[in-house]
C-alpha cells in the first residue's frame, strides 16, 4: 500500500517535472466576461454576472488543452438599467427561450511566448458559429490567468434583429473580452 | 442719444439660441418618454450634439457680451423693472451654462461618454455612478423647467415693451423691425 503511494507521488512529481501544472480549478469571483458594443459611434461597456468555465490547461501541452463556458445571459449588465430591460428581450437574447449561451474549445494553438489562439464553437439563441480569441496566459501565484478578446459579430447570431439590424445605431461589432482566472487542481485539494 | 439697437453678432446669437434652445427643450421632453429604440438612441445623440453646440454658443455669447454693452433700458423705465431685467438676463446666462454642462456631466456618470457629432470625443468628467447619474438627470429637468419660465417672463416683458410701452426695446434686438425714432 505504502509502496504504492509513493510510487504515484513519484510519477506525479515526474509529471510535474516534465509538464508545467495543469490548471482546471475556475476561480469564478475573480474571473470577468466583458464586451463593448457601440452605440451612434459610442462605446458603452457591459458585462456578464454569470458564468462558469470548465477547463484543463497546461502552457506546456496546449493541444490537449480544453474549454468550456456556460454564460447565463440573463446576468447581462448592458450599460444602463434601460438596456438590461431591453437586451432580455426577444429581439435580443430572448432569454426565456435561450437562457444559457455556450462555448466549447475545439482547438488551442500555441501562438510563441506566453500568446495562444483558443477556437471552438460559440451557441448564442440556438445559433453556432465558430469564433477564435487569441489569449495571454500567465502564472499569477498559484494561479493562471487567462486574458483574451475578440469580436463578435451580434448579428450572426440575430442578437438585436427586427429594427435592431439597423447597424448605424448599435454596431455590428462587439468586443469581447475575458479574464479568466484558474487554480492548478493540486491548490484546491 | 445712445443707440437703442444691440449689435449685429449680439443679435445673430440671441436669436440663433432662442431657436436652438427651444428645439432642444421640445426634443429633450419628447425624447425622454419614448420607449428604447433605435430612433430613441439617434434621438438622444442628436439632443447632445445639438446641446454642446448650444454650450459652444453661449460662450461665444459670453465673450461677445464682455466685450460690447448692451444698449441701455429706456430711461422711462421703473427702478425695479430694470433690476428684474438686468436679473433675469443673468440668469439666462447662468442656466445656459449649467444645463448643457448638466447635460454632459449626467451622460457621463449615466456610462454614455459624449462624442460630439459622433467624431470628437468629450472627456468624461465623472466616473460612471448611477445614483449621481439620477441626480443629475434631475438637475438637468429642473433647471430646464426654470429656463422655460424664465423665457415666459422674458417674452411677456419684450411684448409689454413693444405693444404697451411702444419703447425700443424689442426692436433692438430684431434684424427687421423699423426702428420708431
Ligand atoms: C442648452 C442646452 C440643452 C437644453 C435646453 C436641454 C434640454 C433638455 C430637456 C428639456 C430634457 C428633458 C428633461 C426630462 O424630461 O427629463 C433633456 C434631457 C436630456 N438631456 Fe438635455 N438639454 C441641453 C443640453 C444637453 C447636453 C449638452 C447634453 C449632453 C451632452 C444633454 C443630455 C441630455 C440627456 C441624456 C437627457 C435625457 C435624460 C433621460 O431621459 O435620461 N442635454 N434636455
Amino acid at each position: 500500500m505504502k509502496a504504492i503511494r509513493l510510487a504515484l507521488t513519484a510519477l506525479l512529481l515526474a509529471s510535474r517535472s516534465v509538464h508545467a501544472v495543469e490548471f482546471n480549478h475556475f476561480v469564478a469571483e475573480q474571473s470577468s466576461l466583458q464586451f463593448v458594443s457601440r452605440q451612434m459611434g459610442v462605446a458603452v461597456d457591459g458585462r456578464f454576472r454569470r458564468f462558469s468555465v470548465k477547463l484543463a490547461f497546461d502552457p506546456a501541452r496546449p493541444a490537449v488543452a480544453k474549454a468550456q463556458l456556460e454564460l447565463d445571459l440573463a446576468s447581462v449588465d448592458a450599460g444602463s438599467p434601460d438596456a438590461d430591460g431591453e437586451v432580455v428581450g426577444k429581439p435580443w437574447f430572448n432569454v426565456k427561450a435561450f437562457p444559457m449561451a455556450t462555448f466549447v474549445s475545439k482547438a488551442i494553438r500555441p501562438l510563441g511566448g506566453d500568446r495562444f489562439e483558443l477556437s471552438g464553437k460559440l451557441t448564442i439563441k440556438g445559433r453556432t458559429h465558430d469564433v477564435s480569441a487569441p489569449f495571454v496566459f500567465r502564472q499569477e501565484g498559484d494561479n493562471g490567468i487567462f486574458d483574451g478578446a475578440f469580436v463578435l459579430k451580434r448579428l450572426d447570431f440575430g442578437i438585436g434583429d427586427g429594427i435592431w439590424s439597423d447597424v448605424s445605431t448599435v454596431a455590428n461589432e462587439v468586443q469581447i473580452k475575458f479574464h479568466i482566472i484558474a487554480a492548478p487542481a493540486a491548490a484546491s485539494k | 442719444m445712445p443707440d437703442t439697437r444691440y449689435t449685429h453678432p449680439a443679435i445673430v446669437l440671441h436669436w440663433l439660441m432662442a431657436v436652438l434652445l427651444m428645439a432642444l427643450f421640445s426634443l429633450g421632453i419628447y425624447m425622454h418618454d419614448l420607449p428604447l429604440s433605435p430612433d430613441k438612441l439617434k434621438l438622444y445623440a442628436w439632443h447632445k450634439w445639438a446641446g454642446v453646440t448650444a454650450f459652444v454658443l453661449v460662450l461665444l455669447r459670453l465673450a461677445w457680451r464682455v466685450g460690447h454693452q448692451p444698449p441701455p433700458l429706456p430711461a422711462a423705465m421703473p427702478g425695479w423693472q430694470k433690476a428684474a431685467a438686468h436679473g433675469i438676463h443673468q440668469l439666462f446666462y447662468l442656466l445656459m451654462v449649467a444645463i448643457p454642462l448638466t447635460g454632459w456631466l449626467m451622460s457621463s456618470a449615466k456610462g454614455f461618454q459624449t462624442v460630439y457629432f459622433g467624431i470628437l470625443p468629450l472627456p468624461d468628467l465623472l466616473a460612471k455612478d448611477k445614483e449621481l447619474g439620477e441626480l443629475l438627470e434631475t438637475v438637468h429637468k429642473v433647471l430646464n423647467l426654470s429656463l422655460a419660465a424664465l423665457v415666459v417672463a422674458h417674452v411677456g416683458a419684450a411684448l409689454k415693451h413693444h405693444l404697451r410701452d411702444r419703447d425700443e426695446v424689442l426692436s433692438g434686438m430684431l434684424p427687421f423691425l423699423k426702428r420708431k425714432s
